[in-house]
């Protein structure tokens, strides 16, 4: 049976979205267990560990009950607000994992079927597109929607407040983590994150942590603003707002703003693997970079920050809301601003030097 | 085939959403639209091989823009648009806007007469090519112009926001 290229292409392409947000809800259950086991340790406590070995299959018990909880809506809520905000949420959060890399290129061995797929060379990308970072930055200005939506609709006071504590937080924090990738983009001379990876190849010392450390730092400090974990979750705020933007929602429609939440995390935590941690290069010039080992040096990458989410979780105390404000605007933009005219000074000399060496 | 489907699905749904904008009573829900517009404007650029300027007008109108109206909105908490004092000569007010509209359509309606049907012209609007156009020396004076310009408005605007700093 002969395929056509553009059948193939489809194919590949059902596959691949079908695997990524497969991969990505799985690891928004499985997070759930470990984030709770995790913080009970930290914490001297046992966290769930009845449902099945070690309590692994709570998250399974979770979902079965959020699904048969009644669905509340408050009696003055704006209906199709209300209900446009999960769905916002989690359509967001899916968008941006579209033009992320997972892993390296690979080449599929002689043996696989179907024939036409033997010896080709694929990556875990839905969309190489030629401005991915920015289509990133794009999406993530629209998932502060879905807060804003959810804050107005179930006409609240928390709700309310939280929403709107949200949007300001996120709004303010979407710059600094915007400016802080434009050191990265201007080493890199691109903004397709499978490029920026791509020079970050060989040494440690190449990975933009060693080489741009004030807009790690600016980064790090931004995604997890960004997607709302403590030190910054005031859109929440438990012991403010009793649960923020979302107190009203209950049943699957908190469950998908739960999981839209989660995905935003993994990837927060997957772009920082690719834009400073070298993404799939071990650091190590004599160890293979592609093929399974390179799945190895990735995946461990974004456990590793995955799980430093949850530590900083379980350590620090949250903000207040004058301090997390001044904190965005007067040091992280400042230091992220400047931080670019270095890197512009130096990608400058750089080139310079570059074309007299030509000469 | 795939973007024509593509096409037509977005300019209605820009269409339809620009209707809702001004013929909505709710302020939140004209925003919302107006999101919802610019959104799908954004898919069109995108569908005609310009990916920059798609993202850029997602993030600077629908991101940036389009959130501090709706924290505005949220802060006043407006619920319905209030029902002001009719301005004086109303009914000749609504007879010149119409006519405007009209005049406006039936240009709009020459234009796609005239036009001969096509494939979109192909021109190269990707991040380098952009970037070479703007920042020549034929754009790059006026580009940094403009930049000054928006940083003084903005320092402008917290002066006065501001009283004491």
């Amino acid at each position: 049976m002969t395929v056509s290229p553009a059948a193939q292409e489809l194919i590949l392409a059902v596959v691949e979205v079908a695997l990524v947000v497969g991969v990505l809800l799985g690891l928004f259950s499985v997070m759930t267990w470990v984030e709770r086991r995790t913080l009970a340790f930290m914490q001297f406590r046992l966290g769930p560990n009845r449902t099945g070995p070690w309590g692994v299959l709570q998250p399974i018990a979770d979902g079965i009950k959020l699904f048969f909880k009644e669905e509340v809506m408050p009696a003055a809520a704006d209906r199709w607000a209300f209900l446009a905000a999960p769905v916002v949420a989690v359509t967001t959060a899916l968008l941006a994992v579209a033009v992320l890399p997972y892993g390296p290129p690979f080449t599929l061995p002689r043996w696989v079927w179907p024939g036409w797929l033997q010896g080709r060379t694929l990556q875990i990308q839905i969309a190489s597109i030629d401005v991915g970072l920015l289509f990133i930055f794009a999406v993530t200005a629209l998932g502060v929607y879905a807060v804003v939506l959810a804050g107005w609709a179930a006409n609240s006071k928390y709700s309310l407040l939280g929403g709107m504590r949200s949007s300001a937080q996120m709004f303010s924090y979407e710059l600094a983590l915007g400016l802080s990738w434009v050191g990265v983009i201007m080493v890199a001379g691109s903004f397709q994150i499978a490029d920026i990876v791509g020079s970050q190849a060989g040494w440690f010392w190449h990975w933009n942590l060693i080489r741009q450390p004030p807009a790690f730092l600016v980064y790090f400090i931004a995604a997890t603003a960004e997607v709302a974990r403590i030190p910054f979750d005031l859109p929440e705020g438990e012991t403010e707002l009793v649960a923020g933007f979302h107190t009203e929602y209950s049943s699957m429609r908190f469950a998908l703003l739960q999981m839209a939440e989660y995905i935003n995390m993994i990837t927060v935590s997957v772009l920082c693997t690719n834009l400073f941690l070298g993404g799939w290069n071990p650091g190590l010039p004599f160890l293979p970079a592609t093929g399974i080992l390179g799945f190895v040096w990735w995946g461990t990458k974004v456990s590793l920050l995955l799980f430093v989410f949850i530590w900083l979780r379980g350590t620090l105390p949250r903000f207040r809301y004058d301090q997390l404000m001044g904190f965005g605007w007067k040091v992280l933009i400042p230091v992220a601003t400047a931080w670019i005219l270095v890197t512009a000074t130096a990608v400058a000399v750089h080139v310079r030097h570059l074309q007299v060496a030509s000469r | 085939m795939m973007d024509a489907v593509l096409f037509y699905l977005f300019a209605a749904l820009a269409v339809g959403s620009a209707l809702v904008v001004i013929g909505q009573k709710n302020p939140m829900y004209s925003a919302f639209a107006l999101i919802v517009t610019l959104c799908s404007v954004s898919v069109i650029f995108a569908l005609l091989g310009s990916p920059f300027i798609a993202v850029l007008q997602v993030i600077v109108y629908a991101g940036a823009i389009m959130v501090l109206f709706l924290f505005v909105l949220m802060l006043l908490n407006v619920r319905r648009e209030e029902e002001g004092a009719r301005p004086q000569g109303g009914r000749v007010l609504q007879v010149v806007a119409l006519a405007l509209v009209a005049l406006l359509g039936a240009q709009a309606a020459v234009v796609l007469l005239q036009v001969e049907p096509g494939p979109a012209p192909s021109f190269d609007a990707s991040t380098r090519a952009m970037a070479a156009v703007l920042f020549s020396p034929r754009y790059l004076y006026v580009f940094e112009a403009t930049s000054i310009l928006i940083l003084a408005a903005l320092v402008g605007a917290v002066v006065l926001a501001k009283k004491e700093l």
